[in-house]
This record gives C-alpha cells, structure tokens and sequence, in this order.
C-alpha cells in the first residue's frame, strides 16, 4: 500500500505552484508591462524595457501619457463607437445565430443538412479574401435611416454591423449546444400544443445560458479587438472610427510608446470588465461545448 | 406695393444666399493624430475658406499608417474626395491606377521647389509637396576626432573605402555596440527609401529607368552586385545590428552612445540636437557613383473622380504659399519646398541648425524609381535586402528579386510605359 510522503507531497505543490505561477506570469507580465509603461515618459519606457523596472511602477511616474493621449485622439468617441458597434452586432448575432441553429437542429425540412455544412464550410475563408467584394457591395446598397434614403453604406454605423450579424462559428455554438438537450422537452412542449417559437422562446433559451454567455463573449471579443481592416476601408469619417483604427493616431514619426501603452490600457478596461461578469459563465460553457476561443 | 417689397426682399435674400454659398470641396490628409500637423493643415483650410466665396474645404484626417489602404479602397468603391494627399513614389501609381488627375495649376509657382516635392508622372505634374525629406549620417564631432577621422563635406564627402574605414574604427575601439544604426528595426518604406540610395551610389538601382520595363541589370548587374556584397558585410562583420533590432535602440541608440553612427532622416534631427551637444549631420558616402538620398515626400493631388478640380487646384495653389511651407517646417521639422520658405524658418535659413539637410536634398536627392510599379518592386527590394542582411546569397536572392520586379512588370503590361 503506497503511503504519502509529507516531504514529496509538500515538493510536488511546490513544483506545481511554480510551473502555475510561470505559465500565469507568461499572460499577467505583458498587461502588467502595459500598465507599468503608460505612467512613465517614452523616454523612461524605452530605457527600462531591458530590466524588471518594465514591470514595475518605478521612476518617474505620472497620468501625463492619458492626458496626452486624450489630447491626441477623441479617445472616448473611438470607444463609445466600438462598444456601440459591438453591442449591436452581438445582440443580432445572438438572437439570429440562435434562431438558425434551432431550425438546423429542432425543424425539419429538405436540405438541411447540406446548408448547414455549408454554413460551416465558410468559418475556413479568411475575412480578407471577401473583404473588397464586400466592400464593393455596401457601397451599392440602399439604406433607409434617420437622414433618410441614401445609396451607400458607406461612412456609417450599419456598415460596421450588419456583414458581421450572421456567422457560422455562433450558429456552431448554437446547434453543438442544442443538440445536447434533453429532445423530451421539446416533444412535450409541442404536445402541449406549443408553437415552435414558443418553444425557442420558452424551452430552448432559457436553457442556454452559457452558450449565450459564450457566444456574446467570444464575439464581443471579435467585434470589440480585431475589427480594424473592415471600419479601415468602409469608414472615412472620424464620428465613426472604431478604437482599433484610432490606435494608428499615435503611430507617429517618432512613436509616443507611452501614450500608446496609456490608449492600449484604456481600451482594455472594458474588454477586462466585460470578461469578468461572465467569466462563470464563459468556463461552464467551454467544459459543455469543448470550445475554446 | 406689399408684393413689390416682397419679391426685392426674397431676391436680394436668394441673391446673399447664392454668394453665401460656397462649393464643398472634401480634402483627405494622413496626419491624424499629429498634433501640431493637424494645426497646420487645419489653419490652411480655414485661411482658405476665409479668403475667397466660392469654395470650402472639409478636411478629414487619417492615421498614417493605414491611410493608402483607405484611399486605395475608396477608389475602388468610387468614394474619393476631392483632395487628396499622396506620398511622393507612390503618386504615379495612383496616377496610372486612375485615382488621381493631372494637377493644374501655374506651373511658375513651383518653379523654385527642390525636385522632390514636385510630382511629375507621364509628362504631367499630379501632385505637389509643401516639404520634402532628407536623410543624412548622425556623427557626433567628438566620435570624428576621436577617431581621427576626417569630416566630410558636401563637397567632398567620404569615398565608400573612408565610410568603411570609419565604421572598423568606430568598431575596433570598443565604444560602442555597434559603429552603425541603419534603422533596421524601421521596416516598410525606410528600405527603399533610405537603402536605394547605396545601390544607387554603387550604379545600380531598383529597376531600369531608361524604360522602366526590366529590372534586369539594374538590380543583380556587377554593380548590385557589388552593393549587396557591401550590404551584407555590414551585418556580417558586426558594424550593424541586424532586422531583429529593437524599435527603441532606433529611437535612443545613438543618444545613448550605443551607436558611433547613425543613418536618419531630417525629422528626427531636432530631437538629436537636443540631447547631444556635438551633433553632426553629414553627407551620404560616395560609392562611386555619387553620394545619393532618397527624396520626396507627402504631397497635394486632386482625385480623378473630383467633380471640381478648379476648386481643389485653387485650394492647392493656396497652400503652396511661403508662409505655410515655413509653418510646416517649423512645426514638424521637415524640409521646406522652396529657399524662399527656408530662408523664413527657424532651421533652415542660413546659418540653421539644420541648413545642412537642404543642402543634401538640393545636391544628393534622388527620386525613387517614378514608375507605377514603383509600389510592388519597393516591398520586393525590401525583402531582397531583409534576406541579404539574414545571410542569404547575394546573386540569387538579387536575381529572385529581378525576377518578381519584371513578373510583375509584364502582368500590368508595362505599367504605361
């Protein structure tokens, strides 16, 4: 009978310990650098990032780089623009997404299996090889808004929104998760006479918190991070530019490093409280769907 | 009577409100975020919008960064403005392209420009730049003496042998980390832009301009050749640190005394004369065929689709004053267009602390290739180089080079040439 060492019980948690605290550091050093560096001059920054004083709030410490940032860009528009265009898109996208996966799941009707691998089939073409086709689309189309009929979207919020409604990796989400339900609640609801859409609404939803969670997370993440090349080539005006597009105002001739860490810091802020009110969420949802971001 | 009065009052209201009425004309500038920059642009559009009735300039502003691709993917979805403003090689693309059109204006206001600023592609002038860029070799006076070197002028500036010289000298006496900072770490147009030059100066060049339809000769002859066997010894004995160079030893390396010298434009002069008491500027080597920099830089053009290019040019021929050719100089520290303006400027004028960077792009400046292809052949020569400098075999990575410049060449069937 194996019998537990204290000694090597204590020199294994210890082991454990310092490879988690290693594999932490890889992910915390490079926020904790950014922060560090936007309360110290360029000059300053640049000289410590060859020691530890990167990581630490040594030297001559200030706000001065967040003052100077706001002065340079309408830092607050970039991310009212982005927070706006995100909620937007992952309100849609959540409630579209759902609904085609209930139809792929739950709904029965011819076809359904190939549309669906087609759907799936576009999660490989990369974003960039649509993007001019795309471009040239939008810039024909109609839109009805509050300054009226116009042809073009270009220059708006819509632009930023709608293309990005629909994807396949959310209905994905969606028909992984749905699939694992329970079907006998489903057939009873319709038993009871429930319609399908009181079944969306009143079964399946309810029942789909964390792959809601999941699925507003992750592209909540995408709207508000990577969204750079499209607002690049269908916005022109400043009123609409997101924060991704607005951290080239600090790319200079001579770059302002802390002003760029102050910006970065800034706009990471939402992303870090956003994550943290799901954080639950998000981890239940990835041990049922086996998804990672 | 009551109608009388009325019909006067409604004319003389539509009269005021026609004169009232100016043309919008929208103008698209890459200095967004550049403070001072945006001041300067700023104060020109409205000292224009105030000086005459018949038209208005709406400015928007982008980051620089990303600016061609906005302006490339307007044009495509047909949504330019009227004004635009373009970086000096990449015009004649735009020109070729359809993007831009010829820019009328009276020739005999720029007739004093250095050659930089003036953007000419197929016979015609498209564009115009209120300043130009320069690029020289940072030395401090106390490194010449130190190592018993010779200063060069621009009349005689070093010969590539004493260039060499200097830099194992400035290696050899374990002061410094490296003798020179190329500016590795700046990728993108600082290669062509500040390394065509050399090669230049060797006899070959990026592509060959007698016809721009080949780059074959001009880029892997004997005297490429000979540039990147020199290009590669740089890195091979040491002198220079290579592409992985950190950003920030570009920004403060020199300061900091890691670097003997250093290879820098124009506009990061000022902040150099700041920090170091014994600043030089000098004149590129001459390898041969004549010191040579790079020239031209951001300049004015009017987009093709522009329903009022009398109004852009107008606007344009404004800008082009002394006054705001000084101010830009003064605020970001470029290089003004005309003596004139120069002689108005803090740094330039004679006697300036940075008079020496319009001499180079008066004597040495050359442009970079004005071809359309100009675009591609730039990011190949960049690569080509990357590679020499990573070790890769001078003859074949030149003759790869050769062949993507000249593939490309043919597959736009000569670019109009």
């Amino acid at each position: 009978m194996a019998v537990i060492d204290p000694a090597n019980h204590g020199l294994r948690l210890a082991t454990r310990y310092t490879v988690l605290i290693l594999i932490a550091a890889i992910f915390v050093l490079p926020l904790l650098f950014m922060v560090m560096s936007s309360l110290k001059p360029t000059e300053q920054l640049l000289n410590d990032t060859s020691s530890l004083r990167a990581f630490l709030p040594v030297g001559d410490i200030s706000l001065q780089n967040y003052y100077d940032a706001f002065d340079r860009a309408p830092i607050g528009l970039f991310v009212f623009n982005s927070l706006l265009v995100t909620v937007v898109t992952v309100s849609l996208s959540l409630l579209l997404c759902s609904l085609a996966a209930f139809s792929f799941t739950f709904l029965k009707w011819r076809g359904k299996g190939l549309i669906l691998s087609i759907t799936l089939a576009t999660l490989i073409i990369p974003f960039e090889t649509i993007a001019i086709p795309l471009l040239l689309l939008v810039s024909k189309l109609p839109w009805i808004g509050l300054e009226g009929f116009r042809i073009g979207w270009l220059n708006s919020y819509h632009v930023q929104i709608v293309p990005w409604i629909a994807d396949a990796l959310t209905i994905f989400l969606f028909v992984q998760y749905f699939k694992d339900l329970p079907e006998e609640l489903v057939e009873a609801a319709r038993v009871a006479g429930a319609s399908w859409w009181q079944v969306y609404l009143r079964v399946v939803m309810p029942l789909s918190g964390p792959v809601i969670a999941t699925g507003a997370i992750l592209k909540s993440l995408k709207m508000y991070n990577e969204q750079y090349l499209w607002p690049l080539i269908v916005v022109q005006q400043e009123s609409y530019r997101p924060i991704m597009v607005g951290l080239g105002y600090f790319f200079q001739l001579q770059v302002a490093w802390g002003e760029v860490m102050a910006y970065l810091s800034l706009i990471t802020v939402p992303v870090l409280v956003f994550y943290l009110m799901l954080q639950r969420a998000f981890i239940a949802s990835i041990a049922s769907t086996g998804v990672k971001g | 009577m009551k109608t009388k009065a009325l019909i006067v009052g409604l004319a003389a209201t539509l009269w005021t409100g026609t004169a009232l009425a100016q043309t919008e004309l929208t103008m698209w500038y890459h200095g967004a975020g550049n403070e001072v920059e945006s001041a300067i642009i700023n104060q020109i559009v409205d000292d224009f919008n105030g000086s005459q009735s018949e038209w208005s300039v709406v400015l928007q502003s982008f980051p620089q960064a990303s600016y061609n691709d906005s302006v490339v993917a307007a044009a495509l979805a047909g949504d330019l403005p009227d004004i635009i403003d373009v970086d000096g090689p990449v015009m004649p693309n735009w020109a070729w392209s359809g993007y831009m059109q010829p820019l009328k204006i009276d020739e005999g206001r720029i007739e004093s420009f250095l050659p930089g600023p003036r953007g000419y592609w197929d016979g015609q002038l498209y564009s115009i730049g209120l300043w130009d860029a320069a690029v020289a070799l940072y030395a401090r006076q106390s490194t010449i003496d130190m190592l018993g070197l010779r200063t060069p002028t621009l009349e005689e500036p070093w010969s590539g042998d004493e260039f060499m010289d200097a830099l194992a000298a400035a290696q050899a006496s374990g002061e410094f980390e490296y003798a020179l900072d190329l500016g590795m770490a700046w990728t993108g147009e600082w290669y062509p832009y500040a390394f065509s030059p050399f090669l230049q100066s060797f006899g070959g060049d990026i592509v060959d301009r007698s016809g721009y339809k080949t780059a074959e000769g001009a880029l892997n002859g004997d005297a490429a050749l000979a540039f990147g066997e020199w290009w590669q010894s740089l890195f091979m004995n040491g002198y220079v640190p290579g592409t992985s160079q950190d950003p920030a030893d570009r920004d403060r390396g020199f300061i900091e005394g890691k670097y003997a010298f250093g290879w820098n434009g124009n506009w990061a002069a000022v902040a150099h004369m700041a920090e170091v008491d014994d600043m030089l500027f000098l004149p590129a080597p001459d390898f041969g065929n004549g010191p040579k920099i790079g020239a031209a830089s951001w300049q004015f053009g009017i987009s093709a689709s522009s329903k009022n290019p009398e109004g852009a040019a107008a606007f344009i021929e404004f800008a082009i004053q002394d006054q705001y050719l000084a101010a830009f100089s003064d605020g970001i520290g470029l290089i003004p267009s005309t003596p004139s303006a120069a002689e108005m400027t803090e740094n330039y004028q004679a006697g300036g602390a940075l008079e020496v960077f319009f001499g180079l792009s008066e004597a040495q400046a050359v442009l970079r290739p004005v071809t359309p292809g100009y675009v591609v052949a730039a990011k190949v020569f960049e690569k080509a180089l990357a590679d020499i400098a990573n070790g890769a075999d001078v003859a074949d990575t030149l003759d790869a080079a050769t062949d993507e410049i000249n593939a490309d060449i043919e597959r736009n069937g000569g670019y109009g040439h």
